[in-house]
C-alpha cells in the first residue's frame, strides 16, 4: 500500500510555540504573574519594615476615639467619634465641594464659552480676557485670593452685614435662616416627588407630539407651574408645617441657622473659576466644530438664533465637548484636594492629614485616601461615558 | 509649596515602604559618613527653630541639633535643617528624610509607642494655653464658650482643646490650618477669637502679629507638654548620642560651665567637671566619639541656661522665665543624669 499523500489543502500542524495566539496567551500570564508577585512582595516588605521599626499597622485604629473637632460635618460628629466616622466626614465634604464646584463651573464655563464666540467686541474679549486670565494662575494662588483677601475684609461677627435681620455676612461666613421641619412635612415632600414624576412623563409627551406633528408645547412654563404650584398647594392645605431657626449674635459669634464657612465658599468659588476657564474653551471649540452651514441652514429654514442655538447648534457641538469635560469634571475633583491650604476640613485635610498624623499609620491612609479619589474618577467617568453614547450621534 | 509637600509624603511612604530592613547602628553610622545631620525642624517659630533673611537657622531646638553636631563632628555648623509642619514631621523621621526631630514636639504615650519612634530628652517643659485679643476683655478661658478657636493640623494642641473644652461642658468651633503662618493669620483677620498652642509657641507667635500688644495669653495652663528630640526605635547608639548631648548641657550648667570659661574650666581639678570636658575617667568612645564631645558642645552651643537665656529667655524677645525649665536645685524641673 502506497503511503497517503499529504493533504495539501490544510497546512501542517504549526509548533504551540509559534502559534501567536498561545503566545500572547502566555506573555499575558507572565506578565499578571510578574506584577502579582511584585506586589505581594511590597506589601510584604512594607509589613515586615513596619513590624521591625515598631510602627503600628492595621485597620484597628478606624474604631479608636478620635479626640478632634472638625469644622465643618455633613453628618453628626463629635470629639467621642471614631477615626472611621473622620473618614466619612472628610469624604461627604470633598464630594460636597467638588459637586458644588462642578455644577457652578459647568454654568459659568457654559456661558464664558458661548459669550466668547459672540459678534459684540466688547463681551467677546471680556470672555477671552476672563479665560486668559483664570487659566493662567495658579489654582492655589487663586484659592489664597478668594479666601485671604476677598472672605478676610469682611467685618467681624459685631459688625456683621445683615440682610433684613435674617441673613447675616461676616469673616466667619454666611449665615442664613435653616427649616424646621414639622410634623406633616411629609406630604409636601410626597408632592415635590409627584410633581417631578409628571414633569418628565409630561417631557415625554411633549417630545413625542413634537416629533410626530411638529407642534410645539410650552414645557418648561407648564413644568415650573407643576414643579411650585403643586407642593405648595399641598403645603398650605396641610397647615403649613415649617418654621424657621434664626441665626442670632450669642457671645462670641452666631449661633442657630444654617452657616456657610469662608472655607466652603473660597475653595468653591476657586475651583469653579478656574475650571470653567477651561470649559469655556472646551465650550468654544465644540461649537466651532459645527459647520456654519448649519447655522445658514437653520436661519433658511427660519429658526430664531436661540433656536439654532439650542437645537442645531448645541446638541451636535456636545458630542465634542463631553469628553474633554469629563476630564475638567475628574480635574476639579482632584483639584479640591487642595483644601487643606486654607483649612477647608476636606478628606485630605481630615483623615490623610489630623488622623494620619494622631494615628501615624500613614501607609493605611494614604491607601485609602488614593482608592477613594480613584473610586471618585471612575464614577464620574462612568457616568460621563454613559452621558455620552446617549449624545452620541444615531445612525438612522 | 503644596506639591513639595505631597511630594514628601509621598516619599515618606515609598520610604517606608521600599527600604530594606534597618540594621542597628544604621543611623549613626549614616550620619557619620555623609558628615552632617539632617534636622527636622518647625517652618519658623521664634525662639524653637526660626531662619533668618540669610537661611540661618536659630532656636533652641535648632541648637538640639547643633549640640549633637558639635559632638560627633566637633563643628557645630554640620547641620541641615528640613522645615516640617506638625503633620508632616512624624512621616518624615520614620521615612529617614530626617535623622532628628526636635521641632517643639510633645513626648506623648501614642507617639513613644506606636510611631517606631523615641523621644530622647525634654528640652522644654510647655504646656497649653490661649491667646486672645484684648478688646474682647476675657479674663479665663472658662470664659471661651461659644468661641471660635484657630489651631494647627496634627497636633496635641487639637486633642486637648477638645478634651477641655468637653470637660468644662463648653462649646467652640475648630478652624483648623496646616501652618502656624495661616494660623496667625486667621486669628489676625479675626476668622477666630482665640489661637491655641504650647504657651511657650503663644510668646513666639505674638511676636509675629502685627500688634503684639493687642493680644494676651490667658493665664491657664490645660495640660503638660514636654517637649523634646525625637529619633526613629532601632539605633540605640544614635538615640545615646542624641540624649547625653541634651544632658551634657544641663550638666554644664548645674556644673557652672559655660562658653565662655569651658577653657579656663577645662583646667580645673573638679572630677565632675573633668569628666564632662574629657579630662580624665569616662571616654567618648562610649558614646562613639571623641573625648572632647562635651566640650565641643559647650564651647560651640553653649550649656543648657545659656541656650535658654539666648534664644528664649531674657537675651531675646520673648523673655519667657526659666519656671519649670530651671534647673532642679533652683526650683524648676530640669535634671540630667550625672556623667560618670
Ligand atoms: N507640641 C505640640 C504642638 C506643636 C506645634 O506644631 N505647634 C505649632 C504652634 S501653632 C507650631 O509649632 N507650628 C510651626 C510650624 O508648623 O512650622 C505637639 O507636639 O503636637
Amino acid at each position: 500500500m502506497a503511503e497517503p499523500a499529504p493533504d495539501l489543502t490544510r497546512p501542517a500542524r504549526p509548533s504551540r510555540l509559534t502559534d501567536p495566539k498561545f503566545r500572547a496567551l502566555v506573555f499575558q500570564i507572565l506578565a499578571t504573574l510578574t506584577v502579582v508577585a511584585f506586589l505581594v512582595y511590597i506589601v510584604h516588605n512594607t509589613l515586615t519594615n513596619m513590624e521591625q521599626r515598631g510602627i503600628s499597622t492595621g485597620f484597628g485604629f478606624l474604631d479608636r476615639t478620635a479626640g478632634f473637632a472638625i469644622l465643618q460635618s455633613l453628618i453628626p460628629y463629635s470629639e467621642t467619634s471614631t477615626y472611621g466616622r473622620t473618614f466619612v466626614v472628610g469624604l461627604l465634604n470633598t464630594i460636597l465641594v467638588s459637586a458644588l464646584g462642578v455644577v457652578c463651573a459647568t454654568l459659568i464655563g457654559f456661558v464664558v464659552g458661548v459669550l466668547r464666540l459672540s459678534s459684540n467686541w466688547l463681551i467677546k474679549k471680556l470672555a477671552t480676557a476672563y479665560i486668559e486670565t483664570f487659566r493662567n494662575i495658579p489654582l492655589l494662588l487663586q484659592i489664597f485670593f478668594w479666601y485671604f483677601a476677598i472672605g478676610f475684609n469682611l467685618p467681624g461677627p459685631r459688625q456683621s452685614i445683615a440682610i433684613g435681620e435674617t441673613v447675616f455676612l461676616n469673616n466667619r461666613g454666611l449665615y442664613v435662616p435653616a427649616p424646621v421641619f414639622g410634623e406633616g412635612f411629609g406630604w409636601t415632600l410626597a408632592a415635590i416627588a409627584v410633581a417631578i414624576v409628571a414633569v418628565i412623563v409630561l417631557a415625554h409627551w411633549a417630545r413625542r407630539r413634537f416629533e410626530l406633528t411638529g407642534q410645539s408645547f410650552h414645557t418648561v412654563y407648564v413644568s415650573l407651574a407643576i414643579l411650585l404650584g403643586l407642593p405648595l398647594l399641598v403645603f398650605v392645605a396641610t397647615g403649613a408645617p415649617l418654621s424657621w431657626d434664626m441665626p442670632a449674635l450669642q457671645g462670641f459669634n452666631f449661633r442657630g441657622g444654617l452657616t456657610v464657612i469662608p472655607e466652603l465658599f473660597a475653595l468653591t468659588l476657586a475651583l469653579s473659576i478656574y475650571t470653567a476657564a477651561f470649559i469655556a474653551e472646551t465650550v468654544r471649540s465644540g461649537i466651532q466644530s459645527v459647520s456654519h452651514g448649519q447655522t445658514e441652514a437653520a436661519s433658511a429654514l427660519g429658526l430664531r438664533p436661540s433656536w439654532t442655538l439650542r437645537l442645531v447648534i448645541i446638541p451636535q457641538a456636545m458630542r465634542v465637548i463631553i469628553p474633554p469635560l469629563t476630564s475638567q469634571y475628574l480635574n476639579l475633583t482632584k483639584n479640591s484636594s487642595l483644601a487643606p491650604a486654607i483649612g477647608y476640613p476636606d478628606l485630605v485635610a481630615v483623615f490623610a492629614g489630623t488622623t494620619l498624623n494622631q494615628t501615624g499609620q500613614a501607609v493605611e491612609i494614604i491607601a485609602i485616601t488614593m482608592a477613594v479619589y480613584l473610586t471618585l474618577s471612575l464614577v464620574i467617568s462612568l457616568f460621563m461615558n454613559w452621558y455620552n453614547k446617549r449624545m452620541a450621534l444615531k445612525e438612522r | 509649596m503644596k506639591l513639595k509637600r505631597i511630594s514628601l509624603l509621598a516619599v515618606a511612604v515609598a520610604g517606608v515602604v521600599a527600604t530594606g530592613t534597618a540594621t542597628a547602628g544604621a543611623t549613626f553610622d549614616a550620619v557619620k559618613k555623609k558628615g552632617f545631620v539632617q534636622c527636622g525642624v518647625s517652618t519658623g517659630l521664634p525662639g524653637f527653630s526660626v531662619s533668618d533673611d540669610k537661611g540661618n537657622w536659630k532656636g533652641i531646638d535648632v541648637d538640639a541639633c547643633r549640640a549633637v553636631a558639635a559632638a560627633l563632628f566637633g563643628d557645630a555648623s554640620k547641620v541641615k535643617y528640613t522645615p516640617l509642619n506638625a503633620k508632616e514631621r512624624f512621616t518624615a523621621l520614620q521615612s529617614g528624610e530626617i535623622d532628628m526631630l526636635p521641632r517643639n514636639t510633645t513626648w506623648t504615650y501614642t507617639r513613644d509607642t506606636s510611631l517606631g519612634l523615641n523621644f530622647a530628652g525634654v528640652n522644654y517643659y510647655d504646656g497649653q494655653g490661649f491667646l486672645i485679643s484684648k478688646k474682647l476683655g476675657v479674663k479665663s478661658a472658662k470664659e471661651l464658650s461659644g468661641a471660635a478657636i484657630c489651631i494647627q493640623a496634627g497636633t496635641t494642641t487639637e486633642l486637648n482643646l477638645a478634651d477641655y473644652f468637653r470637660a468644662n461642658k463648653m462649646e467652640y468651633t475648630a478652624i483648623t490650618y496646616d501652618s502656624s503662618d495661616e494660623t496667625i493669620k486667621g486669628f489676625e483677620a479675626g476668622r477666630c477669637d482665640v489661637l491655641t498652642s504650647d504657651q511657650s509657641q503663644l510668646y513666639a507667635l505674638r511676636i509675629k502679629l502685627q500688634k503684639p500688644d493687642d493680644a494676651v495669653v490667658l493665664p491657664e495652663v490645660i495640660s503638660k507638654e514636654p517637649l523634646g528630640p525625637v529619633v526613629r526605635q532601632g539605633d540605640d547608639e544614635w538615640f545615646n548620642l542624641v540624649r547625653w548631648s541634651l544632658f551634657a548641657q544641663i550638666n554644664a550648667e548645674e556644673l557652672g560651665v559655660t562658653s565662655a570659661n569651658v577653657d579656663e574650666k577645662a583646667k580645673s581639678t573638679d572630677p565632675n567637671v573633668q569628666r564632662l570636658l574629657g579630662g580624665e575617667g569616662v571616654k567618648g568612645e562610649f558614646l562613639g566619639v571623641g573625648d572632647k564631645w562635651a566640650y565641643n558642645i559647650i564651647k560651640q552651643v553653649g550649656n543648657y541656661g545659656e541656650m535658654f537665656e539666648r534664644n528664649v529667655g531674657q537675651g531675646s524677645p520673648l523673655k519667657i522665665e526659666r519656671g519649670l525649665n530651671a534647673l532642679w536645685n533652683k526650683g524648676g524641673i530640669q535634671y540630667a543624669p550625672p556623667i560618670r
